[in-house]
């Protein structure tokens, strides 16, 4: 189990979902860039197969 | 190898079964508690730490598929903040009754009875609904500064929206309702969700379209814009007592942001009504699989909890992979079509 050092239980907790957050945030925008990069190709693939 | 504490086997399958939750999610707005809590008791993990860290991962999943339907326009909130307001009361009530039954000592079955009935009768309703209805292409997914086609709301939603009580709230898609509507339709919904202890998207985003007459888009939208905040304060006081499990959620995430996306996306390619039919099966799937579950815990069948959790993923496959494959079968439709015309 990956812990977080306890200062306190809200610390804990806020620094938790502010690494969920933040991983999702970064996600987001990273398959955002791989979309606008490779979709188009993908859609092109598909109508021709 | 371990990476983030786990074996790379079964990081791998989180990140799997996270693209796989998170094509439904993205495409329904619910689906993700439901599936990834019952996932991580069979496999062993307490139940605080199955029920925290999947709230953990339905806060993420939800911020993703929020984000990407708001860039489609498809996200009301001024609707999703008064549903808020309205589910949170009506929460809390849900949870003063739970309570009540718990010292009666009916809670258990009550709440199990209740569940399959509400999950399967929505199920019926949705698909008969879905089948029942022209297949004529459904609503104009393209909502922005549109309005909804009179055909395609609902009655029970055309007889709420004639109650004019003020103040009347202009929602996107053309559509005004009373507050006190959107209000009562939003606590009736957050009763359920207290009671039931769920998220609540399988009701929330029905009773969006069906009650209040938002299109489906919209309705899933806003019902996961609703979810982040839902979700990130479930997550957030589970976390404090050590219940979310980072070595769970980071890999789910990674899977579940490329599925929402993909989900997402499949809504605006995708026939309403296809978009109907599947979520009506899938909560008919899961009604039968808490229905086995139930059976199994009454009668002390151990293997009913896996036959469950078999149901669960099975019928969650199932119609994401139709999602997929109805996204791309009406790709290569509409590429043959445009072809023909232009010879």
């Amino acid at each position: 189990m990956v812990a977080i050092g306890s200062v306190s239980s809200l610390v804990d907790a806020g620094t938790m979902i502010g690494i969920v957050l933040a991983e999702a945030i970064v996600l987001y925008f990273v398959y955002g860039a791989a979309e606008s990069a490779f979709s188009e190709r993908v859609i092109n693939q598909l109508k021709k197969s | 190898m371990e990476i983030l504490g786990i074996s790379a086997a079964l990081l791998v399958l989180f990140i799997g079964f996270g693209l796989l939750i998170g094509i439904l999610f993205g495409f329904f707005g619910m689906g993700g508690s439901f599936l990834v809590t019952p996932a991580l008791l069979v496999m062993g993990y307490p139940s605080r730490v199955a029920v925290g860290s999947g709230l953990a991962f339905v806060f993420g999943t939800s911020v993703i598929a929020t984000l990407k339907h708001r860039d489609l326009g498809q996200v009301d909130y001024k609707l999703g903040v008064l549903m808020i307001a309205g589910t949170t009361a009506g929460i809390e009530v849900g949870k003063v009754i739970v309570l009540h039954l718990e010292s009666l000592g009916l809670a258990g079955s009550i709440i199990s009875i209740t569940y399959v009935f509400l999950l399967g009768g929505i199920g019926l309703f949705v698909t008969y609904e879905a089948l029942k209805g022209d297949d004529d292409g459904g609503i104009d997914h393209d909502v922005e500064g549109e309005s909804a086609d009179a055909d395609d709301i609902p009655d029970i939603a055309k007889k709420i929206q004639s109650y004019r009580v003020p103040p009347m709230i202009d929602l996107r898609g053309g559509v005004s309702v009373s507050l006190w509507m959107i209000l009562a339709v939003a606590f009736a919904t957050g009763l359920l969700s207290g009671f039931l202890g769920v998220g609540g998207g399988f009701i929330r985003m029905p009773a969006l379209f069906y009650l209040i007459g938002v299109p489906v888009p919209i309705a899933v939208g806003t019902d996961l814009f609703e979810i982040v905040f839902s979700g990130g304060i479930g997550s957030f006081l589970y976390a404090m007592d050590g219940g979310v499990d980072l070595s769970i959620v980071l890999p789910l995430l990674a899977g579940s942001a490329l599925g929402a996306r993909l989900g997402s996306a499949a809504t605006s390619i995708v026939d309403e009504e296809e978009i109907k039919v599947y979520f009506g099966l899938m909560l008919l799937g899961g009604s039968i699989a808490v229905a086995v579950r139930e059976a199994g815990n009454i009668y002390g069948i151990e293997i009913f909890d896996t036959i469950s959790l078999i149901l669960i993923l099975g019928s969650a496959l199932l119609v994401s992979g139709a999602v997929v494959y109805s996204s791309i079968t009406t790709i290569r439709t509409e590429s043959s079509s445009t072809t023909q015309t232009a010879d």
